[in-house]
């Protein structure tokens, strides 16, 4: 075979890399890990081929093979323009990367309690973890985070230490005039008995097609608390494939709430490891979709160790054309007995041209455990239509009260008030674009 | 206030299953008038097609409300004339707060009929005192409408729309189905509280024990879809008596 001879996909990401090749490098152990990526990623190439593909079954990554994207380090914007374009506060510890570029001190200087240091990457030489969780090998996109990452962060927080103030990291793509790729990362170390809370939003302010491939690692140790809450918001005709790997040990807990809307293919990919007895995680989610657009949500959780407990809770609004994938997994492994779980998706579908492919799946091989799954899809009440239009709300209105009450369970988890208000406010945005996208109600 | 001719109704979904079979109504303004019957005679099916459901179909027939005809409005038009029908079945709405969706009702019904919408204060205010005539637990109400509700508390949840909307016309459903006898008397209370000369009231009941709490004016017996005999509150306690079984064939 020539020596440049790839699948078409794999050329165009080929050709990328070519542009980078200026780049000093960033350490032989890294050079390690982005030629183990780059063989894994040469090898599968974007996976167009969805028979018989699990992982890939019910998401099509046409439109994203057929696009050519661009890679750039300009972060040349002015702060200003967005600050009302995200969701945050001037008390939070604000983290900004614009255009994949972390931008230290942009929304206010970063005045961190003892107990909390945030390095980036590029000058901190802090890759020491890097790939610890989410290997290089370990799928196409975890893999081509690795070879193109061009910045990230790494976040420690020391044992005993309580966090009072969320992390904020906003990853913004600005008004630029090309498709850009970017391929931030992130890595969190919540030490011994500590608790923290993070937020990680993924917002454009341009139409361009842009691609999103983040990939966060999450260390917990022993007995630590995280409050996690991802948003997933980039344009219509964007494409954001997402990775997060939690490794857990024991006593930990990890809560996390996804909240995802916007690009033309989505997907939040979460893998959660119980490795020690008594870790807690529960991952919960809200997407909505409409238009053409693809949501996939690829949630797992392994139990390696006794008596941890699991849940998993997704609610999907869907309207227009759109398809979303609920692809939930929990695995009991031999050994971890004691072992609580749970999951369920349930959908609301507002047309007819709407697909949901919700597989909620338990693999246990462990027998003394308490497990349960479900899934619902269903349209919008005509009984409670027809209760909220005998008290005097027109059919419209009735029916957006219905849309918003479905979320709202999924929409409170999001506590804090600043934080709350930006996801409510956008669910009650879109709802007027879900009501122009439904051509069904009841049973019909 | 509302005037029926030869009211004839079916299933929108089944056009050969007739429910209701020539209805002729008068309930003049301030009246209280209780429609009775056996299960399967209509009386529920009245009550809602009263309101506006869908899923029925009026073949032949007029409902009059203040002189005009009715027939052509949706459930929402019909409320913002002043009708309002406490549901046998009030439905569980999930992410609905009743606070928020009360207020919405009013301002929708202010939008449509030109009238001064309330504060919020002011709303909060007339809110928080209904809740505590009503007597519905105030942990609760701020909960998901009708959410995990016990069947008194969603039946005392309908009371509360019933005192805050204030309408012209209430049709109670059964709304005393499945109560215990404090409940009645709270169901009781608020129909009589709100009893007045410009307001009127159609009690749709299987039993007679919520009359002995609200006196109507007229009684009406609906067997088999239609109504087979009128008369005074005497005739809901000899109904009681004997039961329906001389107006089946």
């Amino acid at each position: 075979m020539p020596k440049h001879f790839f699948p078409e996909s794999v050329k165009k990401f080929h050709d990328l890399l070519e542009t980078r090749k200026s780049v000093p490098s960033l350490g032989t152990n890294i050079d390690v890990l982005k030629k183990i990526a780059w063989d894994y990623f040469s090898s599968t190439g974007i996976p167009l081929h969805r028979r018989g593909n699990e992982l890939w079954k019910y998401t099509n990554l046409k439109p994203l093979s057929d696009t050519s994207f661009t890679l750039s380090s300009d972060s040349d914007v002015n702060v200003e323009d967005i600050v009302n374009e995200i969701p945050w506060s001037k008390d939070w510890h604000n983290i900004l990367f614009i255009n994949g570029m972390y931008r230290p001190d942009s929304l206010g200087k970063l005045d961190l309690p003892s107990g909390l240091s945030i390095s980036d990457f590029q000058h901190n030489n802090m890759w020491a973890n890097f790939g610890s969780l989410a290997k290089p090998n370990s799928g196409t996109f975890a893999a081509l985070n690795t070879v193109f990452v061009q910045d990230g962060i790494s976040i420690k927080i020391e044992p005993d230490t309580k966090i009072r103030k969320p992390i904020n990291i906003i990853f913004v793509v600005s008004e630029v005039p090309r498709n850009f790729a970017t391929f931030p990362r992130v890595y969190l170390d919540v030490g011994e008995n500590s608790e923290a809370t993070m937020i990680e939003s993924y917002i454009s302010l341009t139409s361009h097609p842009i691609l999103t491939i983040p990939v966060v690692e999450i260390e917990q140790h022993t007995e630590a608390i995280l409050r996690h809450y991802r948003i997933q918001m980039e344009n219509e005709n964007s494409f954001h494939i997402g990775s997060t790997r939690v490794g857990q040990k024991g006593s930990s807990k990890f809560e996390s709430s996804t909240f995802a809307t916007g690009p033309r293919i989505g997907r939040n990919d979460i893998h959660v490891s119980l490795n020690e007895p008594d870790a807690t995680c529960q991952l919960h989610g809200l997407y909505i979709t409409f238009g053409d657009q693809q949501q996939d949500n690829e949630i797992s959780t392994t139990h390696s160790k006794p008596s941890c407990t699991s849940g998993q809770f997704y609610k999907g609004i869907l309207a227009g054309k759109s398809t979303a994938v609920f692809s939930g997994d929990i695995v009991v492994e031999k050994g971890a007995q004691k072992s609580i779980a749970d999951q369920k998706d349930l959908n609301l579908l507002l047309s007819k041209g709407v697909e949901i492919d919700t597989k909620p799946s338990l693999e246990i091989f462990a027998d003394d455990v308490q497990c349960s799954h479900g899934a619902t899809a269903g349209h919008i009440d005509l009984n409670s239509l027809f209760y909220l239009q005998s008290r005097g709300l027109d059919f419209n209105t009735a029916k957006a009260m219905l849309i918003r009450g479905f979320a709202d369970e999924m929409i409170v988890e999001f506590e804090l008030t600043e934080l709350f208000e930006f996801i409510s406010g956008l669910v009650d945005d879109i709802i007027p674009t879900l009501q122009s996208q439904s051509d069904t109600i009841g049973t019909t | 206030m509302l005037k029926i001719s030869d009211l004839h109704v079916g299933l929108t979904a089944d056009n050969n299953v007739k429910i209701l079979k020539g209805i002729d109504l008068d309930v003049p303004s301030g009246e209280v008038h209780a429609i009775m019957g056996p299960n399967g005679g209509g009386k529920s099916t009245f009550a809602n097609v009263l309101m506006g459901r869908p899923d029925y179909q009026i073949t032949t027939g007029t409902i009059e409300f203040k002189g005009e005809s009715i027939l052509d409005l949706p459930p929402d038009a019909r409320a913002h004339l002043g009708i309002f029908m406490a549901f046998q079945y009030p439905v569980e709405i999930p992410g609905v707060r009743p606070f928020q969706f009360l207020k919405a009702a009013l301002d929708s019904r202010a939008d449509a009929t030109g009238q001064k919408k309330l504060s919020a204060r002011e709303f909060t205010k007339r809110f928080d005192e209904k809740v505590v005539q009503v007597g519905i637990n105030a942990n609760l109400i701020k909960r998901s409408l009708n959410e995990g509700f016990s069947g008194g508390e969603k039946k005392r949840n309908e009371i509360l729309q019933l005192e805050i909307l204030q309408p012209v016309l209430a049709i109670m459903d059964e709304t005393d189905s499945g109560l215990d006898v404090d409940a009645l008397k709270i169901v009781a209370e608020g129909v009589n509280s709100q009893r007045s000369p410009d307001r009127s009231f159609l009690i749709v009941t299987h039993y007679q024990r919520l009359l002995n709490y609200i006196k109507p004016d007229r009684v009406h017996i609906l067997v088999d879809g239609k109504i087979v005999e009128t008369g005074g509150p005497e005739l809901a306690v000899k109904v009681e008596k004997s039961g329906y079984k001389e107006y089946l064939t």
